[in-house]
């Protein structure tokens, strides 16, 4: 037996311990990999918006003007701390810690996660106070399209996540809400990668 | 508040302008007048058409069985079913459009009876109609119902995700008809080219009908290429490797990676024009470093392997026309694989060519030009391969036979026009004339069209357990292959006299008599489409002679002929098993067709769902809101689909489960059937005793 059995999709497997669920996963697991492939290519061309607009500032503020880089390290640090925080939870989901612990882990990812977006508003609030707003130019509508749409997903991944620890509160760990919380680990790390994208294309890039 | 100020909260910026005759009665000019009844019309059979449904709902006692068996279904056949249903609506619309702008142009010397308005309402719905709510549907709904019964599945992976995908796209489609009763559509085009549709120039609702109709059916796009992809990987019934994978499954799998890849540069470039309509973003204005190319590329990123999402399942059909009325297997399989992977690829390489004349240099249009004429490469190979399929083969000329045949011999001249496209330097002499009209049509009417309908024939008695009758197929085949050629080969003449497209009249008077033979063209297509109507009708009268319940009546060669005609829900009793291409024609040479299995299972089919309808049903009303700036039910359609996504989180009694002595007593008493059924041969193919057996002995002999 190699150290590969049971790996079936890509990412962390549940392992055929956990029987029905484990087969389920094929082809469900399987299916969100194909919609963030979709959705990695929404974000890409979002992404060249935003490279073919960087010099469009219209006579009005450019990137030096608008960002803040301490902020947006601490974002950055929030955000890998929750990617981290929700591979322990998953991983007590893999090896069937107990569920206490599970939530634990996902009650510190959701903390994690909005207090990301906290500093991210106040991140936008800033720059529209400083003359940054979406519509003064080719430049700011490129931002405000980029950034906002990766703190939609994680504001989408919080209410996700609220609505999974509700399920598990009502049903347990049954096969359906483990589903539910590997395709949102999915989605979380999917959206770190997107971060740090975010991180080296706009902010550092835009600082240079 | 002021009176005014409460009443836009309410309805926004619907008013009495909003209705289509307003005008007219305000300023009873004879244009008006006559743009007026047109569209007052258009309005009228709209809200008959659903109160005249309604009724007869309500007459038949159908608002229950509507729901319950319909509606609320999972199953991929009865989606596939109303995928197609939506599709012949929309494109009854679109063509009557057709109709009446060709009528505009026979008599459009010096003015014509349309304003340029209402003329480029017509063009931009023609186009956003047939494209996205005729052949998006009738495909997607050709793959639902076919393509699972193909590998031997149960249902697709998602069937849920089903359900939603059709109530989105029927929601666009809903936008789109509620448009000819509520203010207008878009003026724009089916691309919607910004600076043009920003609110800068055209401030009304137009655009943002097009916008929400369009991202509503995108979204179901997406989400139905991810669910077919996903079943082709996942579901395929045991031996059913890749490369035994029947040729429209392959087409499927195809049209599936490019709705996933392509349907994302139209969300973006739809969400972009929409934030700078509603809250004045910069992307695609004029000033402020707005770059209106950049929506022109998106779009087309979009809208190049769109063009092949349609046509590919086309081909497909095609493939399995051809070689089961030819009695042959398809001359070149893996060929014919490969082509349609390569065109699949290429279709990303080649979006440039929509704008050679857009400003980019003379090398950068040499190398999507090239790209471009490559694609002539793999198409040319397909339509070899259907050549030699039928080549010495026992070619029966039935009605989705009348259509491939067609379809090989315009095909190829609408090719050849776009190879000559593909050239930049001749695309800059006839760019925006008619004969890029005549081009994409001859493309899309025999390519795509005649694909669907030869699909919808072939496959109709698989569905619906009875034949449709030959000879109004044959007929109307004939009139829709006669009414192209019509309709379109004047344009690439007038083309190349300069005739310019989506210009409401003309003053040049050589071009009255061809546009008059185009508009004879128009009129003979109008007799096609009352011909497959007609068709219906007799065949559903008669549909007791044309029974064929052994479910085989074109001596099949894929899984889905080897099941009763209509299938039971479950499709299969128990999964086949694979160990050729053509799996269906191998088990009838091999005797082994036709056999109870050993032991039978219980099986599990999803229940019904509400999740899809009521998205559909939110969706549209928050759409609905946005164009109207009705704020309070955009907010309350967006939370009460985000709440329906939630709730069905929450649902876990989502299977039910049919016993296995229920599944071997069906089974054991349609294999009765069949063995009580007499067998024809192909040449009796089209008379009463075809009752779905078909014989196998010349075959036997033969061999």
């Amino acid at each position: 037996m190699s150290r590969y059995e049971n790996f079936d999709y890509p990412g962390l497997n549940l392992g055929g311990g956990h029987g029905e669920t484990h087969d389920a996963a094929k082809t469900t697991v399987f299916g969100f990999w194909v919609f963030l492939m979709s959705d990695a290519i929404i974000f890409g061309l979002v992404f060249a918006t935003y490279v073919a607009s960087v010099h469009a500032t219209a006579g009005g503020p450019g990137p030096k003007d608008l960002y803040d880089i301490k902020s947006v390290f601490i974002e950055t640090m929030l955000l890998l701390w929750s990617s981290f925080t929700f591979g322990m939870a998953s991983l007590a989901l893999k090896y069937r810690h107990s569920t206490p612990r599970l939530i634990g882990w996902l009650l510190v990812t959701l903390a994690l996660g909005l207090a990301f977006l906290g500093f991210e508003t106040h991140d936008f609030l800033t720059m529209i106070a400083k003359g940054g707003s979406p519509e003064r130019s080719g430049f700011t509508s490129a931002f405000f399209d980029l950034v906002p749409l990766h703190g939609l997903h994680v504001t989408a991944g919080c209410i996700w996540l609220l609505a999974l620890l509700g399920q598990v509160a009502r049903y347990g760990l049954d096969s359906r809400t483990k589903l539910g919380i590997m395709r949102l680990a999915l989605f979380w790390h999917f959206l770190d990668i997107v971060w740090l994208a975010i991180f080296s294309v706009v902010y550092l890039a835009g600082l240079a | 508040m002021t009176g005014g100020g409460i009443l836009y909260g309410l309805i926004g910026r619907l008013s009495m302008h909003s209705l289509p005759f307003y005008d007219m009665t305000q300023d009873p000019t004879t244009t008006n007048l006559i743009n007026g009844s047109i569209a007052g019309f258009a309005a009228c059979a709209v809200v008959l058409g659903a109160i005249v449904v309604a009724g007869l709902l309500t007459y038949f006692r159908g608002w229950r069985p509507l729901w319950f068996d319909w509606l609320t279904s999972t199953d991929h056949k009865k989606i596939g079913i109303m995928y197609i249903v939506m599709a012949f609506v929309m494109l009854a619309r679109a063509l009557i459009e057709a109709g009446l702008m060709r009528a505009q142009k026979a008599w459009g010397l010096g003015g014509g009876f349309l304003t340029p308005d209402h003329f480029a309402q017509l063009f931009s719905t023609h186009g956003t109609i047939m494209i996205f709510f005729m052949a998006m549907p009738f495909l997607v709904g050709l793959i639902n119902y076919v393509m699972p019964l193909q590998i031997g599945a149960r249902d697709v992976s998602f069937p849920v995700m089903n359900s939603i995908s059709l109530m989105l796209t029927a929601a666009g489609a809903m936008l789109v008809m509620v448009s000819l009763v509520f203010g207008e559509f878009s003026t724009g085009g089916w691309f919607g080219y910004p600076p043009y549709t920003e609110a800068t120039f055209t401030p009304g609702v137009g655009p943002d009908y097009w916008i929400w109709a369009l991202s509503l059916s995108g979204l179901g796009s997406t989400l139905t290429g991810i669910n077919f992809a996903v079943t082709i990987y996942k579901e395929r019934a045991p031996g059913m490797k890749l490369m035994r994978m029947p040729l429209f499954t392959w087409a499927a799998l195809c049209t599936s990676i490019l709705m996933i890849f392509a349907m994302p540069p139209l969300t973006v470039a739809t969400a972009q024009l929409a934030l700078d309509r509603y809250l004045g973003f910069h992307f695609f204005t004029n000033g402020f470093g707005g770059n209106m190319m950049h929506f022109v590329n998106l779009f087309w990123m979009f809208g190049h392997p769109e063009v092949y999402i349609i046509i590919i399942p086309a081909f497909g059909v095609y493939s399995e026309v051809v070689s089961t009325y030819s009695g042959k297997a398809l001359y070149g399989y893996r060929s014919m694989v490969l082509a349609i992977m390569c065109i699949a690829i290429l279709s990303f390489t080649v979006w440039l060519h929509h704008f050679f004349t857009m400003g980019q240099n003379a090398s950068i249009n040499a190398v999507f030009g090239i790209a471009s004429m490559l694609i002539g490469i793999p198409t040319g190979v397909k339509i070899y391969n259907w050549l030699w399929t039928m080549f010495r083969g026992r070619v029966r000329v039935t009605t989705p036979m009348v259509y491939a045949i067609g379809f090989m011999v315009l095909f190829v001249l609408g090719g050849m026009s776009g190879i000559l496209l593909a050239n930049p330097s001749i695309d800059y002499q006839v760019h925006n004339t008619v004969f890029l009209v005549a081009h994409f049509h001859n493309v899309a009417i025999p390519g795509v069209l005649f694909g669907m309908l030869a699909g919808y024939h072939f496959w109709f008695p698989k569905a619906f357990g009875f034949r449709l009758n030959e000879r109004w197929g044959i007929f109307s085949a004939l009139c829709w292959n006669l009414g192209f050629m019509l309709a379109f080969f004047p344009l690439y003449a007038l083309g190349i006299m300069g005739m310019p497209r989506r210009t409401v009249a003309y003053n040049q008077p050589a071009y009255v008599p061809l546009d008059m033979v185009a508009f004879a063209g128009a009129l003979v297509i109008g007799v096609a489409l009352a011909a497959i109507v007609i068709q219906l009708l007799v065949s559903i009268r008669h549909r007791d002679e044309n029974r064929v319940p052994a479910g085989d009546p074109w001596d099949g060669r894929s899984l889905e002929w080897s099941i009763s005609a209509p299938p039971p829900e479950y499709n299969f009793p128990c999964l086949p098993e694979v160990d050729d291409r053509d799996a269906f024609t191998a088990a009838k040479e091999y005797g082994v067709a036709y056999r109870a299995p050993k032991e039978y299972s219980d099986i599990t089919v999803p229940k019904n769902s509400a999740t899809g309808p009521l998205l559909g049903a939110f969706g549209f009303g928050s759409a609905f809101g946005l164009v109207w700036h009705i704020w309070w039910l955009t907010i309350l359609g967006a939370l009460l689909a985000v709440a329906t996504v939630i709730a069905r989180g929450y649902a876990r009694d989502t299977e039910k489960t049919i016993p296995a002595h229920k599944v071997k007593q069906e089974y054991e008493r349609w294999l009765r059937l069949v063995r009580a059924t007499a067998p024809v041969t192909r040449a009796r193919e089209a008379s009463p005793v075809n009752q779905g057996l078909a014989d196998q002995t010349a075959l036997r002999e033969s061999s």
